[in-house]
């Protein structure tokens, strides 16, 4: 089992500071949701941990099959060539390439590359619509689809650790219930340890077995259930108005 | 009775449709060329949007490389200029190395980075001037000299093998773009390069690979501009205008766009030439470059810009 | 220093110039001086565009040729004064200007480039092709004897052009701290914030491409009776082309003296090197010294210079 751990954090963007001081953990097996509404820093924390974004202070450890790495400071390409793999904000998909060409891709790493055709073959198990549109341009499909063809392509890479940001974004209510649910099953049968940001609370709670919520780039509150998130008098007054 | 006769025979020619035909086949083959020489751009440019304005200089070098062996060794021009494929490979590799750390990183890409291609264009020329003299060169080959022909239409094989030659140039990076990883992460780049590294690729190596080939493609385009004409170092300038504006109408990622607008302007001009007056040759390029670019931004097949 | 104290320093210049030159007697000074100033007039119009907002102009011949080649037109047929020549060369190129501005400067700025390329390479073939300015054979224009106050013609020509550099140097200087050089630069930085913040991003640009092109026109108009002889492989060298480039990227883009210091420099340089070494091989130095510059000091010897004094 794969786990991330963050100790104090802290990055930004030039002189602005996003996330200061930051501390949370995955462990092996969970589903940790990392709540907070737009401008936050959740993203921040996905890009530091992906490494598109180098942290000012503070350490990212990441365990992978018993080995720890120090990520803060390492490559994109050596962060996922260790297994990490995240689901971008926006999909981020080729669009002027096929369905099949986009998975084909996500599996660039040596590692996925070996077990392609079998992850291929999963993929379209997993998400038959992605195998009917096997030789469709990813640019010509719905908001739905695109997010599976996404969550497809980060299969592809046989992840460890999967980061997914902000999966509900421009998808309808129902089509967002189906990507949460995936999710869920895609971890279960991978036995992933799963980061997820999402500004949908009440969606993310259905599959999250832990969670943060952060304001102003700070961890304001830690929950160890999601029962205890649902009580929690902060989140009432933030999402629910109360 | 004799008069009549004249007079038909008058209309006759007027009709005749073989000059014209000619001109056509001609104009094909001469497209066919142009294109080996906007594969470099539509790679470089209309995938990577590095506006490589040196590539014909490149070729022009590719040219005179080819003279050399070809008049020393006697080595055929087509086998010289894919001899010369790894050395120019390695430097459009370094090339683009320079021009990532100088201008790409910095986000200065365009007043910069124009003038730095536009320098090394000339810096190019220059030094091939001095290193080969301004005159002008050619090589000699079994098929320079020879022509085919069937049904009144004369195919000079100094056109035809250049023309076969670039044909199969860009049917085999077409597969390769298609179907290898390598290639598919070369399209993929110019689509969202972020994305791409969140797949464990490095775009700036990517990148390099794809310059590199863009590159190499001027050491066979070169070989084969001194087949169909003779060449003296400042003629990479008439291709300027004939690469981009064959990468541009045809569309900016699509290869096959790029070999039919070639093909289009290799009639115009050969029509043109003919039939009125040559030296506006290189200026029709232009002419076909400038309204696409103001009217129809998309080209025939590809992308928009 | 205001603007009008400027100006008035230009003008004093000029009238000291004019006095020293009274007293030289050697023609090759006016002949030499006139090329550099030629150079910093020229280097000067291509940065109003090039430096200040940002988009290369590589086919600056066609505007400096299109000022040559009317002022042989214009002399042909009713033998015009000079400052009626650069006038209309000046007016001429500043409406080529204006065209090609609204054709391309709505494009990317790589497409404007190349589209300047073309207009070059075609406006070479339209001269090369006409036969009443000599066409590819070229043109013999007949230099007067004298100048209108007694001395050479040659020095009267290295007068008009010390004139011409004067004003358009103290002009770019007045736009460069005007709203329009805040505005030009504002288009260099970030051309989409720019035009989201209102700046009138099309109606700046085309004013800076005509006053580049007229005042490059105006550079060419007396070029052929300095030459004597004018056909279109010499007024369309690449060599304008690129000094015309490489002077202000190796002076500065950003100011106005960039361009004059880069035009000074490099004229030096190449007469050395086409002395010591060999004619052919000044080209490549500038070249060299271009793209040198371009890589490692992309703010020119200006730039070069603050940073010293920042450092300091």
């Amino acid at each position: 089992m794969s786990s991330l751990v963050l100790s104090d954090l802290s990055a930004g963007y030039g002189r602005v500071r996003v996330i200061e001081g930051l501390s949370m953990e995955a462990k092996g097996g969970e589903t940790v949701a990392l709540l907070g509404t737009n401008g936050n820093g959740k993203s921040t924390v996905m890009r530091c941990i992906m490494g598109l974004l180098t942290p000012s202070a503070g350490s990212i450890k990441a365990v992978i099959d018993g080995t720890a790495y120090e990520l803060a400071g390492m490559s994109t390409e050596d962060i996922v060539s260790l297994g990490i793999v995240m689901v971008p904000e926006g999909r981020r998909l080729f669009p002027r390439l096929t369905v099949q060409e986009n998975l084909t891709l996500g599996a660039s790493r040596r590692l996925a590359r070996k077990v392609l055709s079998r992850n291929m073959e999963f993929c379209f198990e997993a998400f038959p619509r992605l195998k009917e549109r096997r030789s469709q341009l990813a640019g010509s499909m719905s908001g739905g689809e695109q997010q599976m063809l996404a969550l497809g392509r980060a299969l592809m890479t046989e992840p460890r650790i999967l980061l997914v940001d902000e999966p509900s974004v421009g998808l309808a209510p129902l089509l967002v219930k189906r990507t949460i649910e995936k999710i869920k099953e895609l971890k279960d049968e991978r036995q992933l340890t799963v980061l997820m940001a999402e500004q949908n609370f009440h969606q993310a709670l259905t599959i999250a077995d832990r969670g943060y919520v952060i304001v102003h780039g700070q961890i304001v509150f830690a929950g160890n259930s999601a029962e205890e998130l649902n009580n929690n008098e902060l989140i009432q007054k933030f999402y629910m108005g109360l | 009775m004799l008069a009549k006769n004249r007079v038909r025979e008058d209309a006759q020619d007027m009709l005749d449709p073989l000059p014209l035909l000619n001109a056509v086949a001609a104009g094909v083959m001469l497209g066919g060329f142009y294109a080996a020489v906007a594969l470099g751009i539509a790679i470089a440019f209309g995938l990577l949007d590095i506006p490589n304005l040196s590539h014909p200089a490149f070729v022009v070098a590719g040219a005179f490389t080819t003279w050399q062996l070809n008049s020393r060794l006697g080595l055929d021009p087509v086998a010289a200029g894919v001899v010369m494929v790894p050395l120019f490979f390695l430097l459009g590799l370094l090339i683009y190395r320079l021009y990532h750390v100088c201008f790409e990183r910095r986000g200065e890409a365009s007043l910069q980075g124009l003038a730095f291609f536009f320098g090394l264009l000339f810096i190019t020329e220059v030094a091939l001037v001095l290193a080969a003299g301004a005159d002008y060169r050619s090589v000699t080959a079994p098929y320079i000299g020879t022509s085919l022909s069937f049904a009144g239409i004369t195919l000079p094989e100094r056109m035809l093998v250049p023309f076969v030659v670039s044909l199969a140039m860009i049917a085999l990076l077409h597969q390769f773009l298609l179907r290898s990883f390598t290639g598919r992460a070369i399209q993929a780049v110019s689509q969202d390069q972020t994305a791409l590294r969140l797949m464990g690729v490095g775009p700036t190596r990517i990148k390099s690979l794809a310059f590199g080939l863009a590159t190499a493609t001027a050491a066979i385009a070169g070989s084969l501009l001194i087949i169909v004409q003779p060449v003296e170092p400042s003629i990479g300038r008439d291709f300027i205008g004939r690469a981009f504006a064959a990468v541009v109408l045809g569309g900016m990622g699509s290869f096959y766009g790029m070999l039919l607008a070639s093909i289009i302007l290799g009639i115009t001009e050969s029509i043109i030439s003919d039939m009125w007056n040559p030296s506006w040759a290189p200026a029709i390029a232009f002419g076909f470059l400038l309204p696409t670019l103001a009217f129809r931004s998309s080209g025939l097949l590809g992308r928009r810009l | 220093m205001s603007n009008a104290a400027f100006a008035a320093l230009m003008a004093a210049l000029v009238v000291v110039l004019w006095l020293a030159g009274r007293l030289v007697s050697n023609e090759y000074v006016f002949f030499a001086g006139y090329a550099v100033l030629q150079y910093i007039l020229l280097a000067t119009a291509w940065n109003l565009l090039g430096g200040y907002a940002g988009y290369v102009n590589f086919g600056s011949a066609a505007f400096f040729a299109l000022g040559a080649y009317l002022s042989v037109a214009l002399h042909k047929l009713v033998e015009a004064p000079l400052p009626v020549l650069i006038l209309a060369g000046g007016l001429a190129s500043g409406a080529l200007g204006l065209v090609m501005g609204y054709l391309t400067l709505k494009l990317r700025g790589v497409f404007f480039s190349i589209a300047t390329l073309a207009l070059a390479i075609v406006f070479q073939a339209v001269i090369t092709n006409w036969e009443f300015v000599g066409g590819a054979s070229g043109a013999y224009v007949l230099r007067p004897a004298e100048g209108p106050w007694g001395g050479s013609y040659v020095e009267y020509l290295f007068y008009v052009m010390m004139v011409m550099a004067a004003a358009a140097v103290a002009l770019a200087r007045i736009i460069e701290r005007s709203n329009i050089g805040y505005g030009l630069a504002a288009i260099r930085d970030d051309e989409l914030a720019a035009e989201t913040s209102g700046v009138p991003t099309l109606r700046l640009k085309v004013l800076a491409t005509v006053l580049s092109g007229a005042l490059m026109g105006m550079a060419g108009a007396p070029l052929p009776f300095y030459v004597a002889y004018l056909d279109p492989p010499s007024a369309f060298n690449l060599s304008y082309a690129v000094n015309t480039i490489a002077m202000p990227l190796v002076g500065g883009t950003r100011t106005w003296i960039g361009p004059v210091i880069g035009a000074v420099l490099l004229t030096a340089v190449q007469e050395t090197a086409m002395v010591t070494i060999s004619s052919a091989s000044n080209l490549l130095l500038v070249g060299l010294l271009m793209v040198a510059f371009i890589t490692l000091a992309p703010n020119g010897i200006v730039g070069l210079v603050a940073d010293l004094r920042r450092r300091r």
